[in-house]
């Protein structure tokens, strides 16, 4: 049975039907049918392109709003780091995070804080021998989902470690019941700051058999217009800030690797990069690497499809921010040999062949012949007007009993012109 | 054995930035027939090794992919200039790549090596300037 909750959802009153999305989708997941896009739940991996690229904004992610909060006794909010990237003139975190308290938070604790310690104990796991290099971090929840579906065989190089929300929310919980002992674990709910969509059904979804910390999502372009109206430059503002460079750094592609702290690494970012390195590294066509960052958005999280600001602006002025900030803040035990269990998931999610055509190979091999002598017919031009992104997926859908030849509306002008030819 | 899949490229010589997208296309398709992450992995390395080969050595050729139950086979055809000695061209780290070759990261003589590795059985026929044919399987 499948039951994956997405954040991606499509709003038909808004959609044309226009095409755009579907030729954008990396995993093919989209097609249109009478007049407009629908998402195939089992090959979406949130990874929001098409929220990006749609010309009606009729593409959306699902997200909580502030008042979802309501229900806590005790309010904490998990800014992640692109948070700090959107805002003009900005020189100090603290003023951020002293908005979010004046919005309604009790408590913040950074994202950015929590990076850090991913990254001490992410350079403690390479130490180790066993390690199945080049390791693949899994802080950016498409990139997993995007192995898992179909690069099965990459999945022991992904490094177990939890994504530094997980970490902030299960810490910063911890933090509010040590401070405050009246409260009691229900009591206190923690809210992710969130550049994108991925992350929404990370929470709702979990991963395998890890349940997440995090109680509710709110986007930053939600929250963005109700934080700058409450952020003041007081000069005696508390100093909240617990994040250093490289805590910071998270938000844009090589910032998480940079903080490795060795050369051997690769970051790419934009989802068709992403997947470029990821054949590549199947090939074993690559130099020998330590660690590779994945980023689903181009610039990193600073590109994620829910963020305000440019994702070139958001880096240069995490540049200045970070410029005269200690490289980290959040750092381990030196005499630690082992990364803890709270910073660590069990077990990977099953991998899912979803693009298989049939559970028989004999019939998967039939119906592959059937495919390719059905797409040796069609115009092979990619248009997208029977609602499928390429002829290829086209002749797939009708051998798997989705569509119907006379849906190309090529083939039927050309079989139309033959036929007033032969009349003449 | 009821059917025969057979996916056939044409590798074009010269080209780099199109070299290995053979391979990947062949991993799709391995992908949608259900095969095992494991047979989808080798194959996928023989071939992308061969399709760069022929790119670097041979100026393209045509590759080829036939899938039955039981196994893969992958057949590399090209008319390039042959191996001399192909005892010497399967020891690990022998190549007889140009320096631009080489500088694009390629040529640094594992090709025919892991091509070997990765299958289950592999033949080479060749002749000094007439070409090369190359027929490995990997067993599902």
């Amino acid at each position: 049975m499948y039951n994956y909750e997405h954040s991606v959802l499509l709003d038909e009153s808004k959609c044309t039907g226009c095409t755009t999305c579907l030729r954008h989708c990396p995993t093919e997941a989209i097609r249109i049918r009478d007049g407009h896009a629908i998402i195939n739940p089992e090959r979406c991996i949130d990874c929001g392109e098409c929220i990006r690229v749609c010309p009606h904004k009729a593409k959306k992610a699902v997200c909580s709003k502030l008042p979802d909060m309501d229900r806590f006794k005790w309010k904490i909010a998990l800014p992640a780091p692109t948070l700090y990237g959107q805002f003009d003139n900005l020189d100090d975190v603290d003023y951020v995070l002293d908005g979010l308290l004046k919005i309604g938070f009790d408590d913040v604790y950074e994202v950015a804080k929590a990076a850090e310690l991913v990254s001490a104990y992410t350079r403690l796991y390479l130490k180790d021998a066993k390690v199945t290099k080049p390791a693949i971090s899994s802080a950016c929840p498409v990139i997993i989902r995007l192995i898992n579906l179909r690069f099965p065989s990459l999945t022991d190089h992904i490094i177990p470690m939890l994504p530094p929300m997980e970490i902030a929310a299960r810490l910063a919980k911890e933090r509010a019941l040590s401070e405050h002992p009246e409260l009691k674990p229900e009591d206190v709910g923690v809210c992710f700051i969130t550049p994108c969509p991925a992350k929404v059904s990370y929470v709702k979804n979990g991963f395998a058999s890890y349940k997440s910390y995090v109680d509710e999502v709110v986007s930053i372009s939600d929250i963005y217009f109700q934080l700058i109206g409450k952020m003041r430059k007081d000069k005696d503002i508390r100093p909240l800030s617990e994040s250093g460079r490289i805590g910071l750094g998270w938000a844009r592609s090589g910032g998480e690797a940079t903080a490795i702290l060795n050369e051997e690494y690769l970051a790419a970012d934009g989802i068709d990069n992403v997947i470029h390195v990821l054949d590549q590294v199947e090939n074993g066509n690559i130099p020998p690497l330590e660690f590779i960052e994945l980023n689903a958005c181009t610039g990193g999280c600073v590109g994620g499809v829910l963020t305000i600001q440019n994702p070139f602006i958001a880096k240069a002025r995490l540049q200045s921010l970070r410029r005269y900030l200690p490289v980290s803040r959040n750092t381990v035990d030196r005499d630690e040999t082992t990364v803890p269990e709270g910073f660590v998931f069990k077990d990977m999610p099953e991998y899912v062949p979803i693009t298989r055509l049939s559970n028989s190979l004999a019939e998967s091999m039939r119906m592959m012949n059937e495919i390719h002598s059905i797409r040796d017919c069609l115009p092979g031009i990619d248009c997208g007007s029977c609602g499928a992104p390429t002829c290829r997926a086209f002749a797939e859908d009708i051998v798997r009993g989705q569509s119907d030849i006379s849906d190309c509306p090529i083939k039927a002008i050309s079989e139309l012109r033959s036929a007033m030819e032969a009349e003449k | 054995m009821s059917e025969e899949l057979v996916f056939r490229f044409t590798v074009d010589g010269e080209d780099f930035t199109s070299a290995g997208q053979a391979s990947v296309q062949v991993k799709k398709n391995l992908r949608q027939l259900g095969l095992s992450a494991e047979v989808i992995k080798r194959v996928s390395v023989a071939m992308y090794e061969g399709e760069i080969n022929m790119v670097i050595h041979a100026g393209g050729g045509i590759a080829e992919v036939r899938v039955c139950e039981s196994y893969v086979e992958i057949i590399l055809d090209d008319k390039g200039p042959g191996i001399k000695d192909i005892d010497l061209a399967m020891q690990e780290g022998y190549s007889t790549a140009t320096d631009t070759i080489r500088s694009l990261g390629f040529g640094a003589g594992m090709g025919l090596p892991n091509m070997r590795k990765y299958t289950d059985y592999m033949t080479i026929e060749s002749e000094v300037g007439v070409g090369t044919k190359i027929v490995m399987r990997v067993n599902c």
